[in-house]
């Protein structure tokens, strides 16, 4: 049975204070150089600097009042760097936390978080982890999305968000996982795993919102890195912020500077394809319309065709042939009988100029022998006595040769 | 035509589209193309309609066999 009023049952201050005794008597922590990571670095409006250093298996709160900070030629403190401490331990009994004073820093050059950070990209590159030739294209129309993330975090909202607003028609899958903190690397590559084997996914987003470098260094473990290089469905990195950048990302088929960047990196942009079935609906009408016309122009060209096939048509074509060719005809007739007449006409005056009437009528007679009738045109065709009949204009005359 | 999805029904509406383009044919062919055209663009234009995103959860039963159930959204 607890009696309250034992010695050995202390109040909360009471403990505090002795242990805050316990380490104050410590020499070697009074004055005791601690070599680690900064992280999560915050300086408040007193000028009072509150840090954490760090390293793979531990962290130490540190807090560097302003007095401090002045008197030590203290460099700018970021997140991430490697840095050796001097101070003293002791407890601030407000919070309970063990806390080291920092009287001065000296920078130590890379962080060893940093190196490992290195090392294992640069073993992962080498493997071939990060070539371009690996990374698979994301589907077009993913039916299915899966995500990889925690379920308590805003991350999800906003890409279900996203999700809902540009694609609704897909279906989401959520694997939930713990996505910081020494149990999360294993976590997110069993809640990737399990995705892969229940099989029926599109495209994965593995993400978290944005936070701290050790937040955030969970997909940077190699643990990590192998479920996303193993993963039979093409994975869309969201972590953090657009300036973080993580193994994780390296190894995805495609990186996302956010979770919501992921979700719309991961479907389409349903109204952009809703504004082209629109267009096609109207190219539908345009081209039916078009094809309508060109169809009764067509007919209009055949009928037109058909017409001139017409019998009657070609009847009243031949009959006007027909008189075409029988007025062509009479007028060459009547050409050639013109031709005829003139000619007639010219022979005939020819001939009456050339006549012998004419010439009788010039004066010129025609002598004939009684004999036999030939015409004497030579003296010795009579001798005297003779009878000869002289032809004159208007009648004969007959006489004897003396 | 139920079953296709909005991609399938895309891809076929894409389809007279072109045909129609190609303009030899009989008359019977084109409307064909034409109806069965629009006929795909309300199917999509009602598939955007009444869409809803559907989210679920993955676990694993007990065979170890990862199952989908329906989403329980935490209040963060």
């Amino acid at each position: 049975m607890l009696n309250l009023d034992a010695p050995s049952v202390l109040s909360v201050t009471q403990l505090s204070r002795y242990l805050k005794e316990l380490l104050e008597t410590d020499d070697i922590l009074q004055d005791i150089w601690v070599r680690g990571e900064i992280s999560g670095c915050r300086v408040y409006p007193s000028g009072h600097c509150y840090f954490t250093l760090k390293d793979a298996e531990a962290q130490l709160p540190c807090v560097f009042f302003k007095y401090a900070r002045m008197r030590s030629a203290a460099p700018e403190l970021r997140d991430g760097m490697a840095v050796a401490a001097n101070g003293r331990i002791s407890l601030y009994e407000r919070d309970g936390k063990l806390q080291l004073y920092v009287d001065s820093i000296e920078p130590l050059g890379e962080g060893v978080l940093f190196l490992r950070f290195e090392q294992l990209k640069a073993r992962l590159a080498a493997e071939g982890l990060f070539d371009v030739e690996r990374k698979r294209p994301l589907p077009v129309f993913p039916s299915v999305i899966g995500i990889v993330t925690s379920p308590q975090a805003a991350a999800l909202r906003d890409m279900l968000r996203v999700l809902r607003a540009r694609d609704p028609l897909v279906q989401v899958v959520f694997s939930p996982t713990l996505v910081q903190g020494a149990e999360a690397p294993a976590a997110i590559a069993d809640a990737l795993d399990l995705l892969n084997e229940y099989g029926d996914v599109d495209v994965v987003i593995v993400g978290r919102g944005g936070g701290s470098i050790e937040e955030l260094w969970a997909f940077n473990e190699e643990v990590v890195a192998r479920a996303i290089a193993r993963s039979r469905i093409p994975v869309i990195s969201g972590v953090g912020h657009e300036t973080d950048f993580t193994i994780a990302d390296f190894v995805a088929d495609h990186r996302a500077s956010t979770p919501t960047a992921a979700a719309t990196a991961a479907v389409p942009d349903l109204a952009a394809w809703f504004a082209d079935v629109q267009t096609h609906r109207e190219a539908l009408t345009v081209l039916m319309e078009d094809f309508i016309v060109g169809l009764a122009d067509e007919l209009a060209r055949t009928s037109r065709d058909l017409q001139r096939q017409n019998p009657q048509y070609q009847l009243d074509r031949l009959h006007q042939q027909l008189d075409d060719t029988t007025a062509l005809l009479q007028t060459r007739l009547q050409h050639i009988l013109s031709l005829r007449g003139e000619r007639l006409h010219g022979v005939a005056l020819r001939l009456h100029s050339l006549s012998p009437l004419q010439t009788i009528a010039r004066g010129y007679a025609v002598v004939r022998r009684d004999t036999d009738a030939v015409v004497v045109t030579h003296t010795q065709q009579v001798q005297a006595g003779d009878t000869i009949t002289i032809q004159v204009t208007d009648g004969h005359i007959y006489a004897r040769v003396r | 035509m139920e079953t296709l999805t909005f991609e399938e029904a895309f891809a076929q509406l894409e389809a007279a589209v072109a045909a129609l383009q190609d303009g030899q044919m009989p008359l019977e062919q084109a409307l064909h193309h034409y109806e069965e055209g629009m006929k795909l663009a309300q199917y999509c234009n009602d598939l955007l309609q009444k869409a809803e995103l559907r989210v679920q959860q993955l676990r694993v039963n007990e065979e170890g066999v990862p199952v989908v159930i329906p989403f329980e959204a935490d209040q963060g």
